[in-house]
Order: C-alpha cells, then sequence, then structure tokens
C-alpha cells in the first residue's frame, strides 16, 4: 500500500476527475491518493466520482485557491 | 421464464451518458429489465458542464456539479469519463455529414461517440470475457433533433460507429429494427419504448413513473456548439488565425468574458467578474494581459499580436473602460507580458462610442 499525489492544478472540470480516474486505474486497491485542484468544482467531482466508483474520500480541505481531496482505492472496476 | 431455466448470465450495456433526462431514462430502462448498465462520458472541451459553472461566481452555488456524474450517482451505475478532445478535433473541423444550425456536428458526433464505446466494449470483451459487456445504449429519441436523430441517421449512426446492432436505443427502440440484444431475448423489446419527435411529454411522464424530478434538461443540446454566440465566437477565432484549428485552451477561453475584437489581429478578452478574473489569472503565463492599478477593474487578456503602441494605448483604454474608473480622466493599467516584465501605463478610458459595436465577438 502506498501513496500517491496527483497535480491537477490549474485543470478545469471535468479534467481533474479523468487524471484522477486515469491514475486510480494505475493504483491498487487500498492505496492512497491525494489530488491537487485549484477548480473548486473538483470538491463536489472528486467525491461523487468515488462514490460512484467504489472508492473513500479519506479527507477533502480548501487551503486558500487549493483544493485537496484524499481517497483510497476500492475494488477495481474494468478500465475502459 | 420457465421454472427450470438455469440461472442466465447478467447482460451487460455500456450507455452513453449526457447528463441529460433521455440518456438517464434509457439507463433506467435496462435496469428495469435486470440490465447491468455502467455509463461512460465523453469530455470533448466543449462540454456545458461543471467549470462553466464553477467559473462564474454568480453560479457558485448552485449546480455546480458535473450533471454526468450526477446522474450516474442518481442511478447507482459506474461512470468512465474519457477525454477525447484531441480526436474530437477531427470531429468538429471536417464533419463528415455536415454541420446543424451552428457549428454542432452532431451526426459526426454521435457515431463517434458510439465508435468509442463500441471499441471500449471490444476492449473489455477481450480484457474480461464475459464481465465484459454485450450491447451498448444511447437515450436517442427518434425525430428528437434536426439534425441526428431522425429516422435515417439512426441506421448511419449504427453501421458508421461499427456498433451494428449491439446499439440499442431503448426509448426509441419500437421505431427502429430489432437489435441484437431484443432478437438473444437479453431484453425484452416488448417493454421498450416508441418515443418519437420533439414532444417530451412521453419522457416526462416515464421520468415521473421513475420518480425522477430533479434533472438537466438542455435547451439546445449537450455542448457549447449548439450555441450561437459560442459558434459565432469560434468561428471568428478561424477567421482572425486564416485557418480553422484550435487548442483546448482556446475553446475554454471562448466560454468566459467578453471577447472583443478592435483588429482582426488582436482580441481582447476581458473578465465580468471575479470568478472569470481568477480563471483568466491561471493564463497570464500565456498571454499578455492587461489590470487597472490605480483602480479596481477586469483583467483582461490579449489575444494575439499588438502592432504598435498605439494599439497597446487602444486595447489599454478599452479594460479601463470595463473598470471603476471608467469616467475618470485618467486610469493607469499595467500590462504584462508572459514572462512577467511589468509596464505601466497611464490612459484616458475609452468612451462607449470608441468602442464599435463591431468588435463585439
Ligand atoms: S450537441 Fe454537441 S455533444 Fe451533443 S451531439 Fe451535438 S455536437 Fe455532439
Amino acid at each position: 500500500m502506498s501513496h500517491h499525489e496527483l497535480d491537477a492544478r490549474r485543470l478545469l472540470c471535468p479534467m481533474p476527475v479523468i487524471k484522477t480516474q486515469n491514475q486510480v486505474n494505475a493504483l491498487r486497491q487500498g492505496d492512497t491518493l491525494t489530488v491537487i485542484c485549484t477548480d473548486p468544482g473538483a470538491l463536489n467531482d472528486i467525491p461523487a466520482w468515488c462514490r460512484i466508483n467504489g472508492h473513500t474520500v479519506l479527507e477533502t480541505r480548501e487551503e486558500g485557491h487549493e483544493v485537496r481531496v484524499t481517497l483510497e482505492i476500492g475494488e477495481p472496476s474494468i478500465a475502459l | 421464464m420457465t421454472e427450470s431455466a438455469p440461472q442466465t448470465l447478467q447482460r451487460r450495456a455500456i450507455a452513453l451518458v449526457s447528463g441529460g433526462l433521455d440518456s438517464m431514462l434509457a439507463v433506467k430502462v435496462m435496469q428495469e429489465q435486470g440490465i447491468h448498465v455502467e455509463g461512460v462520458n465523453f469530455f470533448t472541451g466543449f462540454c456545458v458542464e461543471g467549470h462553466t459553472h464553477a467559473i462564474r461566481k454568480k453560479d457558485k452555488d448552485k449546480n455546480k456539479r458535473n450533471n454526468a456524474l450526477w446522474v450516474a450517482e442518481q442511478l447507482g451505475i459506474k461512470l468512465h469519463i474519457v477525454d477525447i478532445s484531441e480526436e474530437y478535433k477531427d470531429v468538429v473541423l471536417n464533419p463528415k455529414h455536415g454541420y446543424g444550425a451552428n457549428l454542432n456536428p452532431c451526426l459526426d458526433c454521435k457515431i463517434f461517440m458510439v465508435n468509442k464505446a463500441t471499441l471500449m466494449l471490444n476492449k473489455a470483451r477481450e480484457l474480461a470475457g464475459e464481465k465484459g459487456f454485450d450491447f451498448i445504449i444511447t437515450g436517442e429519441v427518434v425525430g428528437q433533433r434536426p439534425k441526428s436523430q431522425r429516422k435515417e441517421t439512426m441506421p448511419i449512426i449504427s453501421r458508421e460507429s461499427g456498433a451494428d446492432d449491439r446499439l440499442l436505443r431503448p426509448l426509441s427502440a419500437k421505431n427502429l429494427p430489432e437489435t441484437l440484444p431484443e432478437r438473444e431475448g437479453w431484453v425484452d423489446r416488448g417493454q421498450l419504448h416508441d418515443f418519437s419527435g420533439r414532444n417530451r411529454k412521453p419522457q416526462m411522464a416515464l421520468a415521473k413513473r421513475f420518480g425522477l424530478d430533479d434533472f438537466a434538461q438542455p435547451a439546445g443540446g449537450c455542448c457549447f456548439l449548439t450555441d450561437e454566440s459560442y459558434s459565432r465566437k469560434l468561428a471568428d477565432l478561424w477567421q482572425a488565425r486564416n485557418e480553422r484549428r484550435y487548442e483546448l485552451d482556446d475553446i475554454m477561453l471562448l466560454k468566459v468574458g467578453r471577447h472583443i475584437r478592435p483588429a482582426p489581429h488582436y482580441k481582447l478578452i476581458i473578465s465580468r467578474e471575479e470568478g472569470e478574473n481568477r480563471f483568466l489569472e491561471g493564463y497570464r503565463y500565456q498571454f499578455t494581459s492587461i489590470t487597472t492599478s490605480s483602480c479596481p477593474g477586469p483583467l483582461a487578456l490579449i489575444d494575439g499580436k499588438l502592432a504598435s503602441d498605439d494599439e497597446l494605448r487602444q486595447a489599454a483604454a478599452i479594460v479601463a473602460r470595463y473598470s471603476k474608473g471608467r469616467t475618470d480622466d485618467e486610469v493607469v493599467v499595467e500590462v504584462r507580458d508572459p514572462g512577467g516584465v511589468v509596464r505601466q501605463l497611464p490612459v484616458r478610458p475609452a468612451t462607449p462610442d470608441q468602442v464599435s459595436p463591431e468588435w463585439m465577438v
């Protein structure tokens, strides 16, 4: 189990979600990932994406203009 | 099903999920028949979703959600979002079947997306065998859209996408030839629908039956290309550059701010409020930008090259016109090049008649 970070600053939704998804597909169950974004929409979208796809959001945090979402990877789905 | 029927395999469908009501209903109809559905949503760069709302502060509290994600959650399905923005350029620039009322290449777009879904289906089959997918569904309704959703275009989409009879439109299936999932008995054709035309009443009734009451209802279509003023800005961009091409940043910027083109070789993109301001700020490393320093005002990007200092003063005066100091005799603006070199410039704000309505893109 390892921790990873993903820089999605300056990307607009849904790009942070897409990047998160692609990164998650490359990780293993139980790994954790912190995504750093500047689009405040990510605060809704990434957790929604996690709920839908069976991953757990451990923390969301706003720091100034940045949003940090930390998630734990759940069961893998078929990478389409 | 007879009592002695063996436990049958749950069939699996990929649904094209746009975030609107129709795809939502199509999924529901399949779920009702015991089909396992997963959604796919394509990011073309022109989508009306999420970020547009996020940018504009006035929309801050309402609807910041991404509709496709929201829909998937309501339906309890997984959603795969795919970035097709690069490949999609060819669809927008060279649509074989032409454009709709604006720069929307709907028919080619649909073919492209269904083709993508078909490739995904094939790949999943290869990787996962029976855990892969069996067919594709969309929320298309015969006759609903003048360009892409006509009765004649439905088979074109099936054929040219390569999906053929693996493409099922649950809302209009009864108006269309039988497809593989119907023939194989995976779905019961009798319980599919025969919606057609622009009348949305049947959809509303079905939504009600499913207990759906909160959904997005895009008026023209699922993307900015159906929007007249957006298409005009895109056409202007191509004309100004003497070639039809675009980058993702270009089409993002067309969604934001006031666009003013005082001369063919340059255009100003001026923020209208704080959210846009913040958004445009991210582009200051790529564009020369203008802000007002002696009073509060917008942030403007210069797209193109200014030919002279006179032109710079003209651009600065226009920007000053949209600042708090618009009626002052003089406003100091700060011109910043992409490298961060800053220059202060005092200007007299342009008067309304100095900004021709024809410059407004
Ligand atoms: S409205 Fe846009 S996304 Fe929808 S089919 Fe037409 S071109 Fe494609």
